[in-house]
């Protein structure tokens, strides 16, 4: 069969393969939990760093070929660095937005790409900057598995917390909720999902699983928990479709997933609109009594 | 109409500024202002816009440090104060996040939070609080409805029903009644006018138009960066100028005071 040791049934095609199974085991953890994230990130206008942090985590990628330690936690180590660095410019304000954020972005891209030239073995980056999900081991897994379990754990706990910050922060300080720190846990976690995720769909494409399927979920939720939970919905959905079109017409799988999610995200937006519209319909015919 | 009879000076004090001073660069804003509000009291900071109220707020909920003086809410310096629950804060609604995908339950929900601490789930005490908070401000049927789906007036009785999901003793508002439809405002009155008699909660009401409150308060504090006036409003009204009748600003009279 070669399915994984210890998996109590046999997958059907495509996933009937080991490294089709650690694939779909890896994508449906990150599909589950980047969303978990996102979804905070989307509501502060912040969609964009799971991006940013993505092109620092390539720094530190480059710094991990050419001191030939574990890439995994290097770039984990260089993304909370630079999650730390952003959350503190972007409250102290000291640098405006979007420019500070551009500097440590490209600076850290830059970085990246000059460490791993001069890195003696040939390792290019193009598996994190793109992912190779099908080429992901046991041990990746594995790691997948305990970062997104720190994420979830983190929102379990916080959850109801950042959904105060995140609708008014003046009144969550006021409630003795600690808003600064959730936002720096925020941002930490926010570097956790990039580098659980950057073997899986790869650095620049991550931001989007974090944000596509929050956008796609709150056109059709009406709570935040609805939100939360069709998010998470969308992302495993993505994930599996994405893989399987991956194998079934021999595509990159970290693409075909986005490209899933994009899809679904149109889809919810017509259905949104169709709603929209019959509820306009309704009560014109309804009309004033 | 009063509602208080009491005098204030029997009452605890729950909230008071001494020598609250602060300016922006050269621009002094707050001129050592000093100002105390009693259990049970309804209160009403006014002024006109750039006056210093919105700082003055800030400062009183700890949100902003003054540059010299001090603010004791129940005693304690306001960053001191553990109890987090016993000050209920409603905020202008535009502060609010407009685009949040959240049903008005959640919202009120995220108010009980400091009684509840943040970290646990809601326990049925923590459920019946929210419940009752809906229920006070009339918006029961509403509660599963998106806060954006709500009238203007609707979505600033939610915020008060947040402020008030944690049963606070003191609840500070922050221009509650702009741009609120009639219904709204007199449903605003009544859940405020409640919360006095009932619960004896001090209401500290930040506003430069005080139309539906203003037969109901017991003092008004004037503010044009210090305090022009701290007293009934019956003596306000003895100037020969009612509060509420001027939308954007307060009359010229108080100009001539300065």
């Amino acid at each position: 069969m070669g399915g994984l040791p210890g998996m109590p049934w046999a997958l059907p095609w495509p996933f009937d393969r080991t490294y089709m199974q650690l694939a779909l085991l890896a994508a449906v953890v990150v599909g589950a939990t980047a969303p978990l994230i996102g979804v905070f990130l989307v509501q502060k206008g912040l969609s964009l760093l799971g991006d940013g942090i993505g092109h620092v985590a390539v720094a530190g990628i480059g710094a991990s070929l050419l001191l030939d330690t574990s890439p995994t936690w290097t770039a984990l180590a260089v993304a909370v660095a630079a999650a730390l660095v952003i959350e503190f410019l972007r409250t102290r304000g000291s640098a405006t937005g979007d420019l500070a954020l551009a500097l440590v972005f490209y600076g850290g891209i830059a970085a990246g790409v000059v460490l791993a030239s001069r890195s003696a073995t040939n390792t290019n980056l193009q598996p994190y900057l793109f992912g190779s999900i099908l080429t992901a081991t046991a041990d990746d897994v594995w790691t997948v598995l305990a970062l997104g379990a720190v994420i979830v754990l983190a929102i379990g706990i916080t959850g109801r917390a950042l959904l105060a910050v995140v609708l008014d922060e003046d009144s969550a300080r006021v409630a003795g909720i600690p808003a600064r720190t959730l936002n720096v846990m925020l941002a930490v976690l926010t570097a956790v999902t990039v580098v659980m995720a950057m073997r899986i769909v790869g650095v620049l494409l991550i931001a989007a699983l974090m944000v596509l399927p929050v956008a796609t979920s709150r056109l059709l939720a009406r709570s935040f928990r609805g939100t939360l939970l069709g998010a998470v919905g969308v992302g495993i959905v993505s994930s599996v479709f994405g893989l399987f079109a991956a194998r079934q017409w021999a595509l990159a799988a970290g693409g075909a997933i986005v490209l899933v999610a994009a899809a679904l995200f149109a889809l919810a937006s017509i259905i949104a609109g169709a709603r929209r519209a019959g509820a306009q319909a309704d009560s014109l015919l309804a009309g004033p009594h | 109409m009063r509602i208080m009879l009491n005098s204030e000076a029997d009452a605890p004090t729950v909230l008071a500024a001494t020598d609250v001073s602060f300016a922006y660069g050269p621009e002094t804003v707050l001129d050592r202002v000093n100002l105390a509000v009693h259990r049970g009291e309804f209160a009403a900071l006014a002024g006109p816009n750039g006056a210093g109220k919105s700082t003055l707020l800030r400062i009183l909920l700890g949100l902003l440090a003054p540059q010299s003086g001090s603010v004791e809410v129940f005693g304690v310096a306001p960053r001191d104060l553990r109890d987090r629950w016993r000050v209920g804060y409603v905020p202008q609604r535009p502060r609010i996040a407009s685009d949040l995908p959240a049903t008005v339950e959640e919202v009120v929900a995220t108010g009980r939070l400091p009684k509840q601490g943040w970290w646990r789930r809601r326990r049925a005490d923590d459920r019946e609080a929210v419940d009752h908070a809906l229920h006070s401000v009339a918006l029961t049927e509403h509660r599963k409805k998106r806060l954006t789906e709500l009238s203007g007036g609707q979505q600033q009785r939610a915020l008060i029903a947040r402020a008030l999901a944690a049963d606070p003793q003191l609840l500070v508002l922050d221009e509650p009644i702009a741009g609120v439809d009639v219904d709204s405002q007199r449903l605003f009155r009544d859940s405020l006018v409640h919360l006095l008699q009932e619960h004896q909660t001090a209401v500290l009401l930040v506003s430069h138009e005080l139309g539906a409150v203003a037969d109901d308060l017991d003092r008004v504090i004037v503010l044009k960066h210090h305090v022009m006036f701290d007293g009934p409003p019956a003596e306000l009204a003895a100037t020969g100028v009612s509060l509420g009748v001027h939308r954007d600003d307060l009359p010229l009279w108080l100009e001539e005071l300065a």
